[in-house]
């Protein structure tokens, strides 16, 4: 084993905290960047493992696992049970994971409409073709939010969270304390 | 209005009239309840169940309920909190309420009472109802996705602006809707921006056109204080002449 892979283990006394953007936007990911400062607060509480800010790939057993966004693909649905099966504890944050949000939109067409409307009939299309490549995950004919395909533990409603609702859960939920909201806190836009 | 008779809710006193119900008398002492089919300015209608409470051990409907005195009325519990919170899951789950796509949001009765039940999820599997908008009418919208029947429209229409314009159609989960026109379109009936019935809706479902987020999101009724604080959106559309035909059990 190389100097480098030794260099970062996961310490015990820090809960670990993997992240996931399905099919979202990723602006929960950029919300919960918004915490500003407050990161440096909260890395000496947790470690991340999976997630873009590390650019880890695999999830490992984790402690908290947030994951954005909907189930819209094959792939989507992958890494969701994924992180359930290594997560103590699953949350769904923002409006997407929660309730399918904007992607979950397509849901009152078909998909092949969907696809030709884009890829066949779009304008200024060059070369007209659905996308067949393998390496493309496969979509699904609905987009789902995250609870009607694993078990889900927590939910953070809003279009995105703001940063204040991450740290409120964080560091309630880290801290073993009841979690709870104040009214601005919660919206569903 | 002085009264000697009085209920109980939540351990505390409220005075009412004969006659009048739980909801109107709670109001009235300035205690909420949550409700969406009704408005206080209109005769109760009693479908969305949303103001349930628990009278003496049964589960009542409070805005058709009369008041009696020795009620002994909850309206806070955990218990009544989760029932309600349930009622709205369904009706989220039912249509195709996506806020944050929804120029209603922030001034929505529908969200406000789910933010008032602390509802974080819909809970249940969504039905993804395929729906369509009817733009027809010039000056109107309407949103069958946001659409959960509670009749305001229809009640409204007819008792105040004395048309013929809306009803509801359909049984069950095809229940729907409809718009009085040759053509079933809203632009071909008789609706009138103007019309009383034009500020009712509690959801998105009939808005006016032109000005969608002329309220900026973040400065809006529901934005920063619950709805048991600042009241019903139609409140608002009304603030200037309350339009109040008969009693509650017209």
């Amino acid at each position: 084993m190389s100097d480098l892979q030794q260099a970062a283990p996961l310490r015990k006394d820090k809960l670990i905290v993997s992240t996931a953007a399905l099919c979202g936007c990723f602006g929960c990911h950029m919300s919960l960047l918004d915490i500003d400062e407050r990161i440096l607060d909260l890395v000496e509480l947790v470690e991340f493992d999976r997630t873009p800010i590390t650019d880890i790939k695999t999830v490992g057993k984790c402690d908290i696992g947030l994951i954005e966004g909907s189930v819209g693909n094959a792939e989507n649905v992958e890494v969701l049970r994924e992180f359930r099966n290594h997560c103590d504890i699953l949350v769904a944050v923002g409006a997407c994971a929660v309730n399918g949000g904007i992607p979950a939109m397509r849901n009152q067409f078909e998909l092949k409409d969907c696809l030709e409307e884009v890829y066949i009939h779009g304008i200024g299309v060059d070369n007209p073709h659905i996308p067949n490549d393998v390496e493309i995950p496969l979509l699904l004919d609905k987009v789902h939010p995250l609870h009607e395909v694993v078990r889900i533990d927590y939910f953070l409603p809003g279009c995105p969270p703001s940063a204040d609702t991450f740290w409120t859960f964080l560091t309630n939920l880290i801290a073993g304390k009841e979690i709870s909201f104040p009214y601005s806190l919660i919206h569903y836009d | 209005m002085s009264t000697d008779k009085t209920f109980r809710m939540d351990g505390k006193a409220i005075p009412f009239e004969a006659g009048e119900t739980v909801m109107d008398a709670a109001l009235r002492a300035g205690e909420y309840i949550p409700h969406l089919c009704h408005n206080p300015n209109f005769p109760p209608h009693g479908s969305c169940r949303v103001c349930v409470v628990d009278v003496n051990g049964k589960h009542m409907c409070s805005c058709t309920l009369e008041a009696a005195e020795h009620m002994e009325v909850d309206n806070s519990s955990d218990a009544i909190i989760d029932k309600r919170r349930t009622l709205l899951q369904m009706l989220f789950v039912e249509g195709n309420h996506t806020c944050p796509a929804c120029e209603k949001s922030g001034d929505c009765q529908l969200q406000a009472v789910a933010y008032h039940t602390r509802m974080l999820s819909p809970h249940f599997t969504h039905f993804f109802p395929k729906r369509s908008i009817d733009p027809s009418h010039p000056d109107m919208m309407f949103y069958y996705n946001r659409c959960i029947l509670c009749g305001l429209c229809v009640r409204v229409s007819r008792d105040v602006d004395k048309k013929s314009v809306f009803a509801i159609s359909g049984r069950g989960i095809d229940s729907r809707l409809v718009f009085n026109s040759p053509s079933g379109k809203l632009g071909d009936s008789d609706f009138s921006a103007t019309d009383e019935a034009a500020k009712v809706c509690p959801v998105g479902a009939i808005l006016p056109k032109h000005v969608g987020y002329e309220t900026p999101i973040g400065q809006r009724l529901y934005d920063n204080k619950p709805i048991s604080v600042v009241g019903d959106t139609i409140a608002k559309n009304h603030s200037e002449k309350p339009v109040v035909i008969g009693g509650p059990h017209e």
